[in-house]
């Protein structure tokens, strides 16, 4: 019998192969996001032309019109013009148009920013204080309560989406920051709820005990000894809740439409001429991809140990 | 340093009650040592002295005042966890500062208590450490250190070797036991190893079921239990148990068993029924060629200077515990009695120990 071979350890060559499919599984996830990246960095004439162009060469064409709002002008009228300023004016003259304004996309990211930002943060600190109740003290019915609160994740939101159409109308929650941080709050706050209170379990009560004994008020104690110790569950929870309401599209498209539209209803409808305007939308999907990634990339390290939490007894 | 009082104390979660009407007086600089098997209430006690708890019902005084419904950080005490429960994130002398910080201690007098406390517990050298990576007995020393720098009414301390290994945890008693001479600091013990118990402790509170058994010095607890769960929990192994079938009357010296008249101290209560138990510890028992109580040898253990040999009789199995030099082969037949009159009579209905002339 071959001893030096273990049973507990992969060999050499399955980890080559685990290797190889996890590469050939990335490059095939990140052809759409390439492709996507690549659009936004072509010209309105190669984005379309057939067979696709994969070497092009690269033009900030479709930010420029991301934007901005143009307008056709004749030749005369553009020759009457001064010499444009700017590389984008030159740009935007070279398609026979004029810069008419700025377009709706910077008010539209920044809604996104606000109501992202806003509901991670609500959900986040509403969920890390109820897990805490949950996880240390004696709460009349706790289990019934839990299960409530896991159970409105089961059907998806969409399903209550006309009740709460003709809600926020009536509140006049239609079409406003404040409602849709609301609404992604309480949408993702069962999810933070039930992963936090995972993570508070596994923090010892002695130590906010310890210092409450050293002159903490329980709310202190909170704050300055539990918190920290459960950043990690913190970090990932973010994370997860960040991801849903930036991406969320349903209930955008559904409830705003011009103070608080977000990025994605708004996004598919960036229209040139004669068609959508694809290296625009590129771009579009491009910059709302950033902010994700780089918060992602931020708290990678506490979201490993964060997905894999409690999956091992220690 | 102060006296600890609780008055009639009692606690529940729900339907559950975990202390029951317990009354305790803990006198100033005493070391005192909470006994008790897991669940008997002694860990919730010790909590609702410290505040980690708030009573369901009685009084708490520390000193002079009554502090059952303050707050933790109101009562001036300090306790010791069984995880330590250090500050993961702050380095050695930052865990020992951070009680004084809290209290507001000039800079000073803060780096002069840490200083003396950390010398006192010899960590002066590990002062810019990192918790992570000290050793539990170092932890250990840490937790008691960040107790001590407060000069606090009480220290609590919740099975504070629990963790250790064997090695550490002897060591670890010796250095509590010298220090709480060091400093005369009223300290309130929790454990479930008697061994610690009784060499720690002035007194000793045995708890079961929420009840405190029998508050005295070590001595007493382990000659004159008033119970019989304190006499079988206290000891290793617990007093041997024999039914009687038989009531005890005022001033009886002899008892029956196995048709043998058995001496006993002098009785001086009567038993309330007709079913009580004889008892008396292994090392009070002897092997005997003639007049004792008839039994085949079952087991025999070694314990290096001693030999614990289980007896079968048809009272039950005896555990009589001998020199080392006693030599007997399992199955054999052999005869025990008592070797001295240190007998207790446990009354079947109480549970508890009848007056005699051994037990005044």
């Amino acid at each position: 019998m071959d001893t030096s071979r273990s049973y507990l350890e992969p060999s050499s060559f399955s980890k080559k192969i685990a290797a190889a499919i996890i590469i050939v599984y990335t490059v095939i996830t990140l052809i759409p996001i390439s492709w996507m990246v690549m659009t936004s960095f072509k010209n309105v004439d190669s984005a379309i032309s057939y067979p696709p162009e994969v070497l092009f060469e690269p033009s900030l064409e479709g930010y420029v019109n991301l934007f901005t709002n143009r307008s056709r002008q004749s030749v005369e009228y553009l020759d009457s013009l001064p010499a444009p300023e700017t590389w984008y004016e030159e740009l935007v003259r070279s398609r026979e148009m004029v810069i008419t304004g700025p377009s709706k996309f910077l008010g539209r990211y920044s809604n996104s920013m606000i109501i992202g930002f806003g509901s991670t943060f609500a959900s986040v600190f509403l969920g890390a204080l109820a897990a805490y109740a949950f996880s240390r003290f004696r709460v009349p019915l706790k289990d019934d309560l839990l299960f409530f609160i896991l159970s409105t994740r089961m059907f998806p939101p969409i399903a209550v989406a006309v009740p709460i159409f003709i809600m926020y109308r009536k509140l006049g929650l239609g079409d406003t920051h404040v409602g849709m941080i609301i609404l992604y709050t309480v949408v993702n706050l069962s999810l933070a709820v039930w992963l936090l209170k995972g993570f508070m379990d596994e923090i010892p009560k002695e130590y906010e005990e310890a210092a409450m004994i050293d002159g903490y008020t329980r709310l202190q104690a909170f704050f300055k000894v539990v918190l920290p110790q459960a950043m990690t569950g913190i970090a990932a929870t973010a994370i997860f809740c960040m991801i849903f309401s930036w991406n969320e599209y349903a209930f955008a498209v559904l409830l705003t439409q011009f103070n608080a539209q977000t990025a994605p209803p708004f996004i598919p409808t960036i229209i040139g001429e004669g068609g959508l305007d694809w290296p625009a939308i590129g771009a579009g999907t491009t910059l709302f991809l950033l902010p994700v990634m780089i918060f992602t990339i931020i708290l990678r390290k506490h979201l490993l140990r964060g997905i894999t939490f409690g999956a091992v007894r220690k | 340093m102060s006296q600890i009082k609780i008055v009639n104390l009692q606690k529940s979660f729900g339907d559950f009650t975990a202390v029951k009407n317990s009354n305790l007086k803990i006198n100033d600089k005493e070391f005192f040592v909470l006994l008790g098997p897991s669940g008997c209430g002694k860990t919730t006690t010790l909590r609702m002295i410290a505040g980690l708890e708030l009573p369901t019902s009685g009084e708490i005084y520390l000193g002079e005042e009554e502090v059952g419904m303050l707050r933790a950080s109101e009562r001036d005490i300090a306790f010791v966890f069984q995880l330590f429960a250090l500050y993961p994130h702050m380095n050695v002398r930052n865990n020992l500062s951070f009680p004084l910080k809290m209290q507001g201690f000039s800079k000073s007098e803060i780096k002069e208590r840490v200083g003396e406390a950390s010398k006192l517990l010899r960590i002066d050298h590990i002062l810019n450490s990192n918790i992570s990576s000290l050793s539990g007995g170092d932890r250990q020393r840490v937790a008691l250190g960040r107790a001590l720098v407060r000069r606090p009414k009480a220290f609590l301390m919740d099975e504070p070797l629990g963790t250790l290994d064997a090695e550490f945890r002897e060591l670890m008693c010796l250095e509590l036991k010298k220090l709480h001479i060091d400093i005369g600091a009223t300290t309130v013990y929790v454990t479930h190893d008697q061994l610690e118990a009784m060499s720690l402790a002035d007194r000793i509170a045995v708890m079961d079921g929420g009840e405190i058994l029998q508050a005295d010095e070590p001595n007493i607890i382990y000659n004159k239990p008033k119970t019989k769960f304190v006499a079988s929990f206290i000891g290793s192994p617990g007093m041997n148990f024999i039914d009687i079938d038989q009531g005890i009357s005022n001033e009886q010296s002899t008892i029956g068993i196995e048709g043998i008249n058995f001496n006993i101290p002098k009785q001086f209560e009567i038993s309330k029924g007709n079913k009580n138990f004889f008892g008396i510890r292994p090392e009070n028992l002897s092997l005997t060629d003639e007049g004792g109580l008839k039994g085949s040898v079952f087991g025999v253990e070694y314990l290096g200077s001693r030999k614990i040999i289980t007896v079968k009789t048809n009272v039950g199995e005896i555990k009589v515990k001998t020199d080392i030099s006693t030599n007997v082969k399992l199955n054999e037949n052999i005869q025990i009695k008592p070797s001295n009159d240190n007998i207790i009579i446990f009354d079947g209905e109480t549970d508890k120990s009848l007056n005699s002339e051994f037990m005044q």
